[in-house]
């Protein structure tokens, strides 16, 4: 992955936009944040391989970055996120990376399911 | 320690095995006991990528099964064996099945022993279900053909609850074989161990205090 650079993420945006899509999307601040008292609890959602179609995607911030999906009857949102890649498959991955490497967000896209 | 005839480790996630138990592992390998593992996931949704960072989200499966294969391989693991479940979700699975899954691997191998984690004391959701489905795996097992159960608990209140360890393994002749499968593990472990050695150089009191805990591994045996 490299750091978002908003023009290329949101040429890939605009090219996924429209059609249907799977989406997956995760936050999360660790399994062991509770065990740690890193925070007072851990706190974790995912959704993969979610059927989404939206008509408009936008990238926005100075970083990290903020991404919308705007949907016909709803919206998809991430915040935090960092850096971004265009796999071998296509598929448009967005991550956001604390300083320590660690991933907190996910929001990434495919026009084929993301393997189980 | 007795030399087993043959030992079973049932954990949820590539590491724990290292992080948990590599320092019973490889006393039993050592010792000349074929060890078969029962890895529920790969991890898949491991927040570590490495530091800095080198996995994605997608590409983690595939690095952290590398790093198992390595792991074994450090700890003379010949038999590795994958139950293709995905991180965090082990105790949504139906409870039965997976505990019939493993009763069948029991029934195969027929091991004198088994470490797993102790259910209500593992800290991650995961944990505590693949351990309750192994032991649960043990009870539909003639009780002749039962192994011992040493359960692996990481709890904070684990010695209120649960008493003084039953098992305390002094890992002095396995500590390196322990610390190098953990470096196996290099997504999830490079950046702790950097930490750690960061810790250990700025307080040599830690530094005693750690490797006191890196040396010793403890086990409660499980009643089932
Ligand atoms: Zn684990």
């Amino acid at each position: 992955m490299q750091a978002i650079e908003t023009s290329a993420v949101q040429a890939t945006l605009d090219r996924f936009a429209n059609q249907d899509v799977f989406i997956h999307l995760e936050t999360t601040n660790g399994a062991y944040a509770a065990h740690r008292q890193e925070q007072t609890m851990a706190v974790c959602a995912f959704i993969r391989n979610g059927l989404v179609r939206y008509h408009r995607g936008t990238v926005a911030g100075i970083g990290p970055y903020r991404v919308g999906l705007k949907m016909e009857q709803g919206w998809i949102y991430a915040e935090g996120l960092t850096d971004w890649e265009l796999d071998e498959q296509g598929r448009l991955l967005m991550a956001g990376h604390d300083s320590d490497g660690r991933l907190a967000i996910a929001l990434e896209l495919s026009t084929e399911p993301f393997g189980l | 320690m007795p030399v087993e005839r043959h030992v079973l480790v049932v954990f949820p996630h590539p590491d724990d095995e290292s992080f948990g138990a590599a320092g019973a592992i490889a006393l039993h390998t050592r010792a000349g006991a074929p060890v078969t593992y029962l890895c529920g996931t790969l991890g898949e949704m491991g927040r570590n990528m490495g530091k800095p960072f080198f996995a994605t989200r997608e590409t983690l499966p595939l690095v952290r099964e590398r790093e198992l294969y390595d792991a074994c391989a450090v700890l003379g693991i010949d038999d590795l064996r994958q139950m293709g479940l995905r991180d965090k979700t082990i105790e949504f699975e139906d409870q039965q099945v997976l505990a019939a899954r493993i009763a069948a691997v029991i029934e195969e191998i027929q091991p004198s022993l088994m470490i797993t984690h102790y259910p209500g004391h593992g800290v991650h959701p995961d944990h505590n279900a693949l351990g309750a489905a192994a032991i649960r795996a043990t009870t539909l097992i003639a009780p002749e053909r039962r192994p011992v159960i040493h359960a692996h608990a990481i709890s904070a209140n684990r010695e209120e609850a649960l008493g003084r360890p039953d098992v305390v393994l002094d890992l002095a002749d396995v500590l390196d074989v322990k610390l190098a499968a953990i470096r196996a593990h290099r997504s999830q472990s490079e950046a702790m161990l950097a930490e750690l050695e960061k810790e250990f150089n700025r307080d040599p009191a830690v530094r005693k205090r750690g490797m006191r805990n890196w040396r010793q591994e403890m086990y409660w045996t499980y009643h089932a």
